[in-house]
């Protein structure tokens, strides 16, 4: 048979490609992005929609009108993302779908390359649709198809939910059949798509009507399994990945019995036996403690141990260490820390724009008693750390541009923003047209590397485009100042900064130069 | 046979191309195998590591519990100590001896000797020499590899089969150069790694 090297996230795209989807939506996100690149790279997907998108919503709204004329779609983004396009998530709940809609969210607990650890499984409870979540690469490949069907089954979008180690961790994946891509078919019940009240109280009141069927199914699910144990001092709840964890602690089989949750709504039934069965119940699941909350119910139920009764840590990712420590076994460390070993936190690439940036920005500012820098999320925030400590603020995507503006209302002067140019297609460009709106005292460095260089340089939505989206938008032609930020440069760049930042209105300087690793990279080709 | 393995570097040393060969190697000898990666913000001239894990049996967890590696590989020798918790108590460390600078605060080259002298299996060496003489310096990742070979728990010929795999799409003449540069590594360690 067929075996394939694959990272989780790779497993999911290949799996989705044979699931027949016709498009992939998405945003680039670490630990989402490889598979979105996948299916774009991949031989078998030619025939599927798969450029990138402006941000999270735009990659929701455009897979839910897919989904309206019939076919398949996927969505992925990390976590955060989800914040983004809740609003389409959540009414597409309520509108339900018609050709089969997975939103894949890859969750980051401990934050590797994030601002939070919020857990995606609360946005699926709070929306009522179905979620899925493999313990394993093979069972995310195998899931895949199974989230479409599922999807088309219920008339609703279904929320595949993956942590970090399963993105960004390879396995040997034994490869299933390809389906055919939907044929476009016209919805049933067409009016369930116009949201007006009286049709969403209706739908809502279907989707209500509908979740005593969707708990059956997860109790049925074979991605959701009981086994037995011959000690039932301790039962053990596993969702996810953290099911390895469990297992990795008995290499010789578990004595405790156990529950595998791979599927949501809670399995009620199999919990409850759980329960029943033992004395008491740890509940292991990688992120928030989103089950274990659950059960413990308001009145905090003292036979279930977990996150929040310091059984497993509150905060941070699961490891086969903490789970023994939590299950009351040893671990058997030889080698302490060393104490020579420091921090090397990641760093700005050595021939970057963004540092002739900030080494410009952090002189013109030091001409002012309080200048503040609202920064952004990508590269360049690493413009808060030394040599550069540039930065004031980085919050989410966008907030550049508006805190800029929030602190300019208050009477903040220089109020600096800096963000990239993906980032600012992404969620910038309405702060941009607030702010030009209320005529602010802002001054906002969009530092355009041409490419999301962040995730490894996906397509930027508006390369090429920047200065007439911001005359667009209303930025007067002369404060809009294109300049290439090299050393050869740097007094340029410097009056510039001091001009517009003296400038009593909205300016946009634009520093535009390739991204080094892009650059490096079609040179490497060219060769 | 399990092997537990640590590869570790700074970014863009070139740590997941070794992980990807031993996988491939691993696969081809239909072995169960898991491996994690660090991509993202860590890649900017951050610390990166990957656990691999091979097996006859059925791998559960992605991560290697501490105590358990039976070998780390890495391209810098500050970053092979970095995961010394994690290192067994009979398990190698072959590392690379060449510091690789980018903080203000990097220990005195002497004081990493010192640690790692402390612990019973080492074989830290001029990695980056031994490609120049051999004329691959651009495949310094693969020589360590190749001197870490013998505690992979693969062949030889497995890890050639890996390296052709991965390499394959690059053409022919990137082929033969990491299997010269594999063979090299191979070859600094003759008769087995000894401290």
């Amino acid at each position: 048979m067929e075996k394939l090297l694959l990272l989780g996230d790779e497993a999911i795209a290949l799996g989705a490609i044979r699931a027949g989807i016709s498009g992939v939506y998405a945003y680039p996100g670490t630990p989402s992005t490889e598979i979105t690149a996948y299916i774009q790279n991949s031989k078998e997907a030619t025939s599927v929609y798969s450029n990138w998108c402006t941000n999270e919503k735009t990659a929701m709204e455009a897979a839910l009108g897919m989904s309206y004329v019939g076919k398949r779609a996927l969505v992925c983004m990390k976590h955060v993302g989800m914040n983004v396009c809740a609003d389409a998530f959540i009414n597409s709940a309520v509108s339900g779908i018609n050709g089969g809609l997975v939103v894949l969210a890859a969750d980051d607990p401990s934050m590797h390359s994030s601002q939070n650890e919020q857990d995606s499984r609360f946005y699926g409870k709070f929306a009522m649709v179905p979620m899925l979540e493999p313990s394993s690469q093979q069972e995310a490949y195998d899931m895949m198809n199974y989230a479409f069907e599922l999807s088309e089954q219920l008339r609703t979008p279904v929320l595949f939910r993956i942590t970090t180690r399963m993105a960004h961790s390879r396995a040997a994946i034994t490869l299933g059949e390809s389906r055919p891509q939907n044929e476009m078919k016209p919805t049933d019940d067409p009016r369930r798509w116009v949201l007006l009240p009286a049709i969403a109280r209706r739908r809502y009141n279907e989707v209500l009507g509908q979740q005593a069927e969707v708990i059956k199914i997860s109790e049925e699910s074979k991605f959701n399994l009981y086994r037995d144990g011959s000690d039932h001092t301790l039962g053990v709840i596993a969702s996810g990945i953290a099911w390895n964890y469990f297992n990795e602690a008995f290499p010789d089989g578990s004595p405790y019995p156990a529950v595998k949750v791979s599927q949501y709504p809670l399995p009620k039934s199999l919990i409850a036996k759980l329960m029943k069965e033992c004395d008491r119940v740890l509940v292991m699941e990688d992120g928030q403690p989103f089950i274990e909350e659950q059960l413990r119910g308001l009145l905090d139920d003292k036979n279930i141990d977990g996150r929040l009764n310091g059984k497993l840590p509150r905060a941070g990712e699961l490891t086969p260490d903490n789970t023994r420590v939590a299950l009351g076994m040893e671990i058997n460390q030889h080698f302490a820390e060393s104490t020579a070993v420091v921090q090397r936190p990641p760093s700005m690439c050595a021939g970057c724009g963004h540092r002739d940036v900030y080494e410009s920005l952090n002189k013109i500012i030091a001409e002012y008693d309080n200048a503040k820098v609202f920064s952004d999320i990508g590269c360049y925030t690493l413009g808060a750390l030394p040599p550069f400590n540039a930065i004031d603020t980085c919050i989410d995507m966008g907030a550049s541009i508006t805190m800029a503006k929030g602190a300019s209302d208050a009477g903040q002067h220089p109020a600096v923003s800096v963000i990239g140019d993906s980032t600012f297609t992404h969620s910038g460009m309405t702060g941009l047209l607030d702010a030009v709106n209320s005529k602010s005292k802002i001054t906002v460095i969009l530092s355009d590397n041409l490419t999301t260089a962040m995730t490894g340089g996906q397509d930027s939505a508006g390369t090429y485009k920047f200065e007439a989206i911001c005359q667009g938008l209303g930025v007067e032609p002369e404060h809009i100042r294109v300049v290439v930020p090299i050393a050869k440069n740097k007094e340029e760049i410097e009056n510039i900064l001091r001009e517009e930042i003296n400038y009593d209105g909205v300016s946009v300087v634009i520093p535009r130069r390739e991204c080094i690793q892009t650059l490096k990279r079609s040179l490497k080709k060219k060769k | 046979m399990k092997c537990d393995i640590i590869l570790s570097g700074v970014g863009g040393q070139g740590i997941l191309s070794i992980a990807a060969v031993i996988g491939e190697a691993a696969l081809a000898e239909g072995l169960e195998i898991k491996q994690t990666e660090v991509h993202g913000m860590s890649q900017r001239g951050g610390d990166v590591q990957s656990n691999l894990r091979i097996s006859t049996d059925k791998v559960d967890s992605d991560l290697i519990s501490l105590g358990c590696a039976d070998v780390i590989i890495s391209l810098e020798p500050m970053e092979a100590l970095r995961y010394i918790p994690y290192l067994g108590e009979s398990g190698w460390v072959v590392t690379s001896d060449a510091p690789f600078v980018n903080i203000t605060n990097y220990p005195e080259e002497e004081i990493l000797k010192q640690e790692l002298a402390k612990l019973p299996n080492v074989f830290s060496f001029d990695v980056e020499g031994i490609a120049r003489e051999a004329g691959v310096l651009r495949s310094v990742n693969i020589v360590l590899l190749g001197a870490a070979s013998t505690a992979v728990g693969l062949t030889a010929e497995a890890l050639e089969i890996g390296i052709r795999r991965v390499f394959s799409h690059k053409g022919d003449e990137i082929v033969d150069m990491n299997i010269k540069a594999f063979r090299a590594g191979a070859d600094a360690v003759k008769g087995g790694l000894k401290k």
